[in-house]
């Protein structure tokens, strides 16, 4: 494996990125491969530079005026940051799951139902089938099936994290990416939504901030240690948690850090 | 611990007497409004029987009468006003916060609308006579409705734009991250979550414009008759009252109070809807 790069077949592969709020750099030369199917996890100290790698992935930053990327970022082969990247299509293609459970003021059906709609049209009985699809997928399907009338927000914080997990699967995304998920959540909901990474993997290239190490131990194949907006170390889990080649990586792991 | 006893004495004197001012003046302001409230119900309630909505403005030196006339104009000039600055009202705060934010337009829109909504209402009223009124050659429901929504846009557009900002942006990112278009973000997901500060400022344009007398003075003018033809001089209760209140007879002060009466009692029930509104927003 050269620097960086992966032998794998990859989703997503970034060039030589940096990343500018207005005049200051967010992201420094960040070269990563992220791999189709598997988990790669983003770990790093708060303001690392690990969220604002994640936000140029579906280029959320683009809705901020001031914020600008450099670099590549290859898309199955297409460069998203290209100016004339169609960016409602590109978000449909790659979802994100926000830190916070955002559920929009409507019923937990049309919850989901309102990203399908956007780019698919479906009988109302295909519609059902979906919604039950994507909630079952997303592990609330037992806990909300007698109740999809009622208000998203009536769900407990748990519950929605996993309604935004089930929003973003039902429209049938290629990639997903999570930006800290279960930060909000108590042990057990936690424990709900990694289960949910893990079996999410077998159709979905999905890419996790997590302020967590355990966390990222658990449920990732890849991990990118970063600093500073610098990406520090990036390869293979299991050797990032056991056999670090930089120090840097070992102590921030073994909580020496700081 | 040692205390000063003099430095803890001399807060608590400077504490009491921020509390005794305040509470003076919260006294003084409620105490006009009760009298207000007072004077408008011992003059008013008289005046209220069943002729009130079934019977037209008198002509002068008959006895009796009512202000079914009025209490229907003014329905209507409000009702149009409402239909049509609504919509705009609306529509420009979504352009404020999900469109313009920062630029230019969105900045003169936002100045415009802060002078428009301290400017004297007698002032629109002039304005909407020399376009709506003098061009034409008649006073008009019309002309009145659009005085009146002169007045209405700015405070709605207004409310929309600040309850759409109290919307956090991680719900619009949630959104957009679905690949939703902007439009759709807008409409479908930031005004709905915050539909009830909305109307909650929706309420209370109504609120303000139903009293409103100076822009209806040179635009609707009034008419003694009963007419539902908007685009003829209409009765309408602000300009029945500056009328009957000056005049010598007393069936027309007395229906005078009876309309202020009304358009109290319904800018109270506006405001207590609104409140509500904002309540149900609040718990949610």
């Amino acid at each position: 494996m050269s620097e960086n790069k992966l032998d794998t077949k990859n989703a997503i592969e970034v060039r030589d990125l940096n990343f500018f709020y207005g005049k200051f750099q967010g992201l420094r030369n960040v070269t990563m491969d992220i791999a189709e199917r598997k988990v790669t996890a983003f770990i790093g100290p708060s303001g690392c530079g690990k969220s604002t790698l994640l936000r140029t992935l579906n280029r959320m930053y683009s809705l901020y005026p001031g914020q600008r990327a450099e670099g590549e970022i290859n898309f199955y082969g297409q460069n998203i940051l290209d100016p004339g990247q169609d960016l409602n299509l590109l978000r449909a293609r790659i979802g994100m799951v926000f830190q916070k459970p955002t559920p929009f003021p409507m019923t937990i059906y049309d919850n989901i139902a309102f990203g399908v709609r956007l780019y698919e049209k479906l009988s109302s009985s295909e519609m059902d089938d979906r919604v039950e699809w994507a909630l079952t997928k997303a592990a609330l399907w037992t806990e909300v099936k007698d109740k999809l009338g009622q208000n998203g927000l009536s769900l407990s914080g748990g519950q929605q994290q996993r309604l935004c997990i089930a929003r973003s699967v039902a429209v049938k995304p290629s990639v997903l990416l999570l930006d800290e998920p279960t930060s909000a959540l108590d042990p057990i909901s936690t424990g709900k939504v990694e289960e949910l990474v893990h079996e999410l993997k077998a159709d979905y290239t999905i890419a996790i901030v997590t302020h967590n190490m355990q966390q990222a131990a658990r449920c990732s194949d890849y991990t990118a240690y970063m600093y500073l907006g610098e990406l520090v170390e990036f390869g293979e889990t299991e050797q990032i948690f056991f056999k670090p080649n930089k120090t840097a990586t070992e102590d921030y792991i073994t909580g020496r850090f700081g | 611990m040692k205390m000063n006893q003099q430095l803890y004495l001399k807060r608590r004197i400077t504490s009491l007497l921020g509390l005794a001012f305040s509470m003076t003046a919260m006294a003084i302001g409620l105490a006009v409004l009760l009298w207000i409230l007072y004077v408008l119900f011992s003059n008013g309630l008289s005046a209220l029987d069943s002729h009130l909505l079934t019977s037209d403005t008198p002509a002068p030196g008959t006895e009796g009468g009512g202000l079914r006339n009025a209490i229907v104009g003014s329905l209507m000039i409000v009702g149009l006003t409402v239909l049509v600055a609504t919509p705009v009202g609306i529509l420009a705060g979504i352009y404020l916060t999900e469109y313009g934010d920062e630029s230019k337009t969105a900045e003169l829109t936002r100045f415009v609308t802060d002078i428009m909504l301290s400017a004297p209402s007698i002032v629109l009223g002039l304005f909407v006579y020399a376009i709506a009124v003098a061009t034409v050659g008649n006073f008009s429901g019309y002309a009145g409705s659009l005085a009146l929504s002169l007045i209405a846009v700015p405070v709605i557009m207004r409310t929309t734009e600040n309850m759409l900002r109290l919307v956090p942006g991680s719900l619009r990112e949630a959104a957009f991250a679905l690949g939703a278009p902007r439009w759709k973000v807008s409409t479908f997901i930031t005004l709905r979550a915050a539909k009830s500060g909305v109307m909650t400022g929706l309420l209370l344009a109504v609120a303000r414009i139903s009293g409103e007398t100076a822009p209806l003075l040179f635009t609707a003018l009034n008419n003694q008759f009963f007419s539902t033809n908007m685009g003829a001089p209409m009765a309408n209760l602000p300009v029945v009252i500056f009328q009957f209140a000056m005049s010598p007879y007393d069936n027309w002060v007395r229906l005078a109070w009876a309309g202020a009466l009304l358009i109290t009692f319904t800018v109270l029930v506006l405001n207590i809807l609104a409140r509500v509104f904002f309540r149900e927003k609040v718990s949610a």
